[in-house]
């Protein structure tokens, strides 16, 4: 109960902060009424988007309305800012759950493979791979992967978010880039699960090495896995900027950026406080999975 | 008040160094930094031309492992026929001028939060804990893409909103140090002797912690470069002609078909500085924590 009060708290920080931050500066109505405006014109705007009252007043009408899904309207599109975001939303969450897979299918066997034999081959390219995720900028990344795979090869489609094959090269990107952190988690936890007294007892009970690894190990090496999962997909959403951009893929980080470079306010804020909303959620329910496969953090 | 002096484990903090450079790993990433650094600082004396000078009528020349190279650019040209290597050159400046200053603004910030945070604890504690919890909400890339949009987007802009945002992990490790130091001995014995708050901060406190101090300071130092490139990649980072290596990426990529290398060189770049800078933080840590290594 704590937690949840806790992460309302942090919910509405960041809201007052994205507010602030996008209000207090610039003048969104000169930027609307464009450069040939008359001093009217623009008075006109203002008083049109309320921009002439206090900011206290401002934000406590937007919070009010956003807590019941109205972002109100695009100065860009000039339709409702939630009807844009439900609308490329799913684009979003199929590229980050595709990522998230991928992250998981790289990182769970080399994790896995390099903590039983560490310091061996398996365990240098499973630690090459890593390092190579964390220093390549996952832009370049992404355009590598276009160059070798769209216009080399021709196998995948460079961009656009038509089918579910516009998204593979778009989540192996994303999802590489989130890999070495649970790779190095999962290898870090399996080589202590495999030390521990308790897989000895099991070994030298006869339970075959397999079995030991997978049902004994893994299950124990897997608990922080679950949070950094939650975590690392709450992550995502605000990090797909920069991957949709490149692969032209509609939705929320291309909007985000899309409409930053417009100066969009009640776009971007929207975006802002979703994505934030989303990844305390995650951080919550992370705790609430631990807790759950976890009886020690229970009783604490 | 001038108490006896407490013999600290200043030894230990001499060996930390010297543990450091008998480290191949850190020496590798340590001579690949200096190496990009005294690129940087000696640019004008080793780019052979004007990184902003432009020849239309050598545009997009290919580099040297190319047919039809030409070995007075090495890396070729640009679309506006600026010699590559050069803006490689320059661009160093940009990645090391970011990463630097933002690692010494967040890890200021950082350090002083951890170390109240977990210091005085109670009451101070929680608004700490509180300020980093909606700091890690806030998505980083958003919020640094939308400051630069608004202030617009000069070097400071840059480094200042960095900065600003990837203090988070100098103030969740620096706490957790700071709250198993405080507790040790010599704290307690500098404490009894009379020392005052600041001067126990300052002479026992933390030079304690300057090695985990070292270790986060690397790795963001490579995640502020990193996140420079990506704000430049998407248009609002620092702007043309400026040679940043981000930005090169972005403006190689309408020949991204029939002129690849024009983004594989600066990616490359990125790359190196960014692996060298992270081995030297994974040696540190290693050297910090020699149990963990397996």
């Amino acid at each position: 109960m704590q937690r949840i009060g806790l992460a309302l708290l942090v919910c509405v920080a960041v809201s007052l902060l994205a507010f602030t931050l996008l209000n207090a500066s610039g003048d969104v109505a000169i930027a609307v009424a464009g450069e040939e405006a008359t001093a009217a014109q623009i008075e006109a705007i203002r008083e049109d988007l309320g921009l002439n009252r206090p900011l206290a007043v401002r934000y406590g009408e937007w919070l009010a309305n956003a807590v019941q899904g109205d972002f109100g309207n695009s100065l860009f599109f000039r339709q409702p800012v939630a009807e844009l975001i439900a609308y490329r939303l799913p684009n979003t969450m199929t590229l980050a759950v595709m990522a998230l897979g991928v992250m998981l299918a790289l990182s769970v066997p080399l994790g896995v493979a390099a903590a039983l034999r560490p310091n061996s081959i398996i365990d240098r390219a499973a630690m090459l791979i890593a390092v190579l995720g964390q220093a390549m900028p996952n832009f370049w990344f992404a355009l590598i992967l276009i160059v070798v795979f769209s216009l080399t090869l021709g196998i995948a489609p460079p961009s656009g978010s038509a089918t579910l094959g516009h998204f593979v090269l778009p989540a192996i990107a994303l999802g590489y880039y989130s890999t070495p952190p649970m790779m190095r988690l999962i290898r870090q936890g399996m080589i202590e699960a495999l030390s521990s007294d308790y897989i000895r007892t099991a070994r030298a009970k006869g339970i075959s090495g397999w079995k030991v690894v997978f049902k004994h190990a893994l299950r124990n090496a897997v608990i922080p896995v679950v949070s950094l999962t939650a975590v690392q997909f709450g992550n995502m959403l605000g990090g797909s900027v920069v991957i949709e951009t490149v692969f032209g893929i509609q939705g929320l980080g291309f909007l985000a950026w899309e409409s930053i470079s417009r100066m969009d306010l009640p776009v971007v804020q929207a975006v802002l406080l979703i994505v934030a909303v989303f990844y305390v959620v995650m951080v919550l329910l992370a705790d609430f999975i631990n807790a759950w496969l976890d009886p020690r953090i229970r009783t604490q | 008040m001038n108490g006896p002096e407490l013999i600290v484990p200043k030894a230990r903090r001499k060996g930390f160094a010297a543990r450091a450079f008998a480290n191949p790993a850190f020496v590798c990433g340590a001579v690949t930094l200096g190496l990009i650094f005294a690129m940087a600082v000696f640019a004008p004396l080793i780019a052979p031309y004007d990184p902003l000078a432009q020849d239309m009528t050598n545009r997009t020349a290919s580099p040297f492992w190319l047919a039809g190279a030409d070995w007075a650019h090495p890396f070729g040209t640009d679309g506006l026929g600026r010699d590559y290597l050069s803006r490689i050159i320059y661009g160093a400046r940009i990645s090391l001028l970011i990463g630097i200053f933002t690692v010494i603004t967040s890890g200021i910030i950082g350090t002083v939060m951890g170390v109240v945070a977990g210091y005085f604890g109670g009451k101070v504690d929680l608004v700490i804990n509180f300020l980093i919890m909606t700091r890690l909400t806030l998505p980083v890339i958003m919020v640094a893409l939308a400051v630069v949009a608004i202030f617009g987007g000069s070097l400071t802009v840059v480094v200042l909103v960095l900065g600003l945002l990837l203090w988070d992990r100098f103030a969740v490790v620096i706490r957790s140090a700071v709250m198993q130091i405080r507790n040790q001995e010599y704290i307690q014995a500098a404490q009894s002797m009379g020392y005052s708050t600041p001067k126990l901060l300052f002479r026992e406190l933390l030079p304690n912690i300057f090695d985990r101090f070292a270790v986060i300071a690397t790795f963001e130092m490579a995640h502020a470069i990193l996140l420079e490139a990506s704000l430049s990649f998407l248009g609002l980072g620092v702007q043309p002609p400026t040679p940043s290596w981000g930005l090169m990426v972005a403006e190689g990529r309408q020949y991204l078909l029939f002129d690849s290398w024009l983004i594989l060189i600066p990616g490359a770049a990125i790359c190196v500085l960014v692996l060298a800078i992270n081995m030297m933080g994974d040696a540190l840590r290693d050297v910090l924590a020699p149990e963990n290594r397996n």
